[in-house]
C-alpha cells in the first residue's frame, strides 16, 4: 500500500469521510443564496452528492410578536415576511381577519386588491427573473428586469408612499383610494411593459446557452412535489395544475379570465417557463381589472378597535411564491391567541435536497434560483 | 534586438557605449529595460482604458450610464482612481495560505501576459522582437498563465479557490488544442510562423476571407482562454464566489485583473494579426489601423459577455472536444489539401 493510500485510509478511519468528497459551505455569505441561507453541500469533484439547507438566520419571532399585537397592528409586520411581495402578505393577513370577523369589503377595494396584487406578482417575478439571470451569469437581464420593477415600485409609491413595505391594505379594504390619474399611469406602464417581454425572451428564453443550462436539471417529480407540499410555480412546474386563484378563489378572482401555465417534466426550465408565462397572465388580469373597476369607497365601515369572535380560521392566497396561508385562533380579545403563517418558500425550500443530488455545482445555483426563496419569509 | 522604427538610433546607442569601452551587455540591458517599461506602460494604459470602456459598454447595454463623475468627462479617470484605491488597500494574506506561492501567483500570471507582447506587430517595424516562431511563442506563453492560476487557487487554501483552479486547468487544456489547430491554417497559407510575415502575406486578401471557420473557432477559444463569459467558469461569481482569486485583495487582486485585460488585448491582437490583416488599411497610419481592428474585436468580446449566460462545466468540455476540435481539424485538412494542390 502506498503512502498516499495509507494516509487516505487513516483519514477515513478518523473522520469517516473519504478524501474524494468534500463538504462545502454555500452561504450564509455567498453571492447566489438570495439571502442568509446556508447550504451544506457534499461535493464529489463538481458533482453534488448531498445537500442540507440550514435556515433560521433571519428568525425574528414573527408569529410570537403577532400574539402580542392588536389585529390591525400586525399588518406592518406582515410586510417584512416576503419583502418582494409585501402587498400580497398584507392581503393574505387582511383576508384571514375579514373571514374571521365576517367583514364584507367594498367592490372597488376588491378590484384594487386584484389590480395591486397582480402588479405585485409582476414585480416579484421580475426580481426573480433578474436574479435567476444573475445565477446563470447574465447580468444584463438583471438590470433590465429591475428597470421595469422600479416602475411598478413607483406606482406603489404613488398609492402608499412606500417603495417596499407598503402596509397598504387594511382589515376591511384599503388604507386609501388611489390618487387621481393613477389608473392611467398603470395603463401607461402596461403599454411600456408589454413590448419589453419579448426583449427578456431574447436574452433568456430564446438563447441556446440559457436553454441548455436549465433543461433537464433539478427535476422534481410530481409525486415528490405533492408529498413535500410544494406550492406555487414549483408545484405547477412539476405539471400539477393547482392555483388557488382558480382552485379556491378568494377576492374576486372568479370574475377574471386567465390561464394557469403548467410545466411537464418538473425541471428548472419548467419552473422558469411557468413564471415567465405567469407574467403574461398577470398583465391580462390587470388589463381586465382596469376595464371594469367601479367607483365607490375603498374601506368598509369597521370599528377602530377590532375584536374577533372566538374561533379559528385558516385562509390562504396564491402569493407569487405559492400558497401563503394565515392561521389565526381568536379568543375574543383584541389580540389573536395564536397566529401562524404558512410560508410557501419555507415549504418549497424543504424540497431542495430532493432536487439537487446528482447535478453539478453550477446546477445547484440554478436549482436554488428556480425555487425562488425569500429568506425573510422562510425564517420569519 | 528591438526593431523600433528608429533602428539606427539603437545602433548608434550601442556604438556609443562601444566607443567608451563598456561591455556590450550594458547598453543591451538598458535598451531591454526601456522596452519593457514601454510595454508595461502600454499594458497598464490599455488595461485601464479597457476596464473603463467595458464599464461604459456594459452600462449602455443595461440602460445605465456607468462611471460619470471621476475626472469630469464621462468618468474617464475612474480606472485611475480605482487603481490608486487598490494600491492603498491593506495587503491581506490568509494565515493558512502557502505564502511564497500565494505571493508568486499574480506575478506569474502577469509575467505571462506581459511576455506575449513581444511578438505583436503594431505596425511595420513596430515590434519588439520579430521571432521566426512568433505564433508558437505566443501559444506557449499564453498557456503559462494557467500555471499561475493553479498556484493561486492551490495556495489560497480555500475550497472555492481550489475548485476554480481545477476548472481553469481543465478549461485551458481543452481549449488550447482547437486554438492551436485553428491557427495552423493561416500559418500554412502564409508559410511562416513569424507574425510580421503573416501580416505581409495578407497584402491582397485578409485571411478571414480564406479561413472564416478558423477565425470563428479561434475567437471562441480565445474567449474561453481569457476566462470571460460565456466561458468564465473558473471565476463564476454566482457559483464559486470569485473562483481562484477569492482570497486576493488590494494590489494582488488588481494584478490579476490587469492580467485578464492584458490577455484579452493579446488574443484580440493575435486575431487581428492572423486574420484581419494586421496593420494593413488605407489612409490612416498602420498602428491606428491595428488598434482599431483589435478594439473592434475587444468590443465583440464585451458584447458577448453582457448578453450571454454562462455555460456549464460539462457543456464547456463538450463544445471544446466535440464541436470546436473537429471543426478546427476539418479546416486544417481542407487548407492543407488546397495549399498542396495550388503550390
Amino acid at each position: 500500500m502506498t503512502t498516499v493510500n495509507l494516509h487516505l485510509q487513516q483519514v477515513k478511519e478518523q473522520t469517516g469521510e473519504s478524501m474524494e468528497e468534500m463538504w462545502v459551505n454555500m452561504g450564509p455569505q455567498h453571492p447566489s443564496t438570495h439571502g442568509v441561507l446556508r447550504l451544506l453541500i457534499k461535493l464529489d469533484g463538481e458533482v453534488v452528492r448531498e445537500c442540507i439547507p440550514y435556515m433560521g438566520y433571519m428568525h425574528r419571532c414573527h408569529e410570537k410578536i403577532g400574539e402580542n399585537r392588536a389585529y390591525v397592528q400586525i399588518i406592518p409586520y406582515t410586510d417584512r415576511l416576503d419583502y418582494l411581495a409585501s402587498m400580497y402578505n398584507n392581503w393574505a393577513y387582511c383576508l384571514a381577519c375579514e373571514r374571521l370577523m365576517g367583514i364584507q369589503i367594498p367592490e372597488r377595494a376588491e378590484y384594487l386588491r386584484v389590480l395591486i396584487g397582480e402588479l405585485q406578482r409582476i414585480a416579484s417575478h421580475l426580481i426573480w427573473l433578474g436574479t435567476f439571470g444573475l445565477d446563470l451569469g447574465n447580468f444584463t437581464l438583471f438590470m433590465w428586469c429591475f428597470r421595469e420593477r422600479e416602475m411598478v415600485l413607483d406606482l406603489f409609491e404613488a398609492v402608499s408612499g412606500q417603495r417596499l413595505n407598503y402596509s397598504f391594505m387594511r382589515i376591511g379594504g384599503l388604507a386609501l383610494d388611489v390618487p387621481e390619474g393613477w389608473l392611467g399611469d398603470v395603463k401607461a406602464f402596461l403599454q411600456w411593459f408589454k413590448p419589453r417581454l419579448p426583449e427578456y425572451d431574447r436574452l433568456s428564453t430564446d438563447n441556446i446557452i440559457w436553454q441548455k443550462r436549465i433543461q433537464g436539471v433539478g427535476i422534481l417529480k410530481p409525486e415528490d412535489a405533492v408529498s413535500y407540499a410544494c406550492s406555487g410555480p414549483v408545484l405547477r412546474g412539476s405539471g400539477i395544475r393547482w392555483d388557488l386563484r382558480k382552485n379556491d378563489p378568494y377576492g374576486i378572482y372568479d370574475r377574471f379570465e386567465f390561464d394557469i401555465p403548467v410545466g411537464t417534466s418538473g425541471d428548472v426550465w419548467d419552473r422558469f417557463w411557468v413564471r415567465r408565462q405567469e407574467i403574461d397572465q398577470s398583465v391580462r388580469i390587470v388589463e381586465q381589472a382596469l376595464k371594469d373597476i367601479p367607483p365607490g369607497p375603498v374601506l368598509a365601515p369597521v370599528a377602530k378597535k377590532l375584536r374577533a369572535p372566538v374561533g379559528d380560521i385558516y385562509s390562504r392566497v396564491e402569493s407569487p411564491r405559492g400558497e401563503l396561508g394565515d392561521y389565526i385562533i381568536a379568543d375574543g380579545s383584541e389580540k389573536p391567541y395564536r397566529y401562524k403563517v404558512r410560508a410557501p418558500t419555507f415549504v418549497n425550500l424543504s424540497a431542495l435536497p430532493v432536487m439537487l443530488p446528482g447535478y453539478l455545482v453550477a446546477d445547484a445555483v440554478a436549482v436554488l434560483g428556480s425555487v425562488d426563496i425569500v429568506l425573510c419569509e422562510v425564517d420569519r | 534586438m528591438p526593431h523600433i522604427q528608429s533602428g539606427d538610433l539603437v545602433a548608434r546607442f550601442y556604438a556609443l557605449f562601444e566607443g567608451w569601452g563598456i561591455p556590450w551587455i550594458v547598453p543591451r540591458l538598458i535598451v531591454m529595460l526601456v522596452v519593457v517599461s514601454i510595454i508595461i506602460l502600454f499594458i497598464s494604459v490599455v488595461a485601464m482604458f479597457l476596464i473603463w470602456w467595458e464599464r461604459k459598454i456594459s452600462a449602455h447595454i443595461q440602460a445605465r450610464f456607468g462611471p460619470m463623475r471621476v475626472g469630469g468627462w464621462h468618468g474617464w479617470a475612474q480606472s485611475i482612481a480605482d487603481g490608486v484605491k487598490l494600491l492603498l488597500k491593506e495587503d491581506i494574506i490568509p494565515t493558512r495560505a502557502d505564502r511564497p506561492v500565494f505571493i508568486l501567483a499574480p506575478m506569474v500570471v502577469f509575467a505571462a501576459a506581459l511576455a506575449a507582447y513581444v511578438v505583436i506587430p503594431f505596425g511595420p517595424g513596430l515590434i519588439v522582437e520579430d521571432l521566426n516562431i512568433g505564433i508558437l511563442y505566443v501559444i506557449a506563453i499564453s498557456s503559462l498563465a494557467v500555471v499561475g492560476i493553479i498556484m493561486a487557487g492551490w495556495s489560497s487554501n480555500n475550497k472555492y479557490a481550489a475548485l476554480g483552479a481545477l476548472r481553469s486547468a481543465a478549461q485551458a487544456v481543452s481549449y488550447e488544442v482547437p486554438l492551436v489547430i485553428s491557427l495552423i491554417g493561416p500559418v500554412l497559407l502564409a508559410g511562416s510562423l513569424s507574425t510580421t510575415k503573416i501580416v505581409e502575406a495578407q497584402r491582397y486578401l485578409w485571411f478571414i476571407v480564406l479561413q472564416p471557420l478558423a477565425f470563428l473557432t479561434y475567437f471562441t477559444c480565445a474567449v474561453a482562454e481569457t476566462n470571460r463569459l460565456p466561458f468564465d467558469i473558473p471565476e463564476a461569481e454566482s457559483e464559486l464566489v470569485a473562483g481562484f482569486h477569492v482570497e486576493y485583495s488590494g494590489m494582488r487582486f488588481a494584478i490579476f485583473f490587469l492580467a485578464e485585460y492584458a490577455n484579452m488585448f493579446t488574443v484580440c491582437a493575435i486575431a487581428t494579426t492572423v486574420f484581419l490583416g494586421g496593420w494593413r488599411g488605407p489612409l490612416l497610419p498602420p498602428w491606428l489601423w491595428f488598434l482599431l481592428k483589435t478594439f473592434f474585436l475587444l468590443f465583440v468580446m464585451m458584447w458577448l459577455r453582457w448578453t450571454l449566460a454562462r455555460v456549464r462545466v460539462d457543456q464547456l468540455m463538450d463544445v471544446a472536444w466535440k464541436v470546436l476540435l473537429p471543426l478546427a481539424f476539418a479546416n486544417l485538412g481542407i487548407t492543407g489539401l488546397l495549399v498542396w494542390a495550388f503550390s
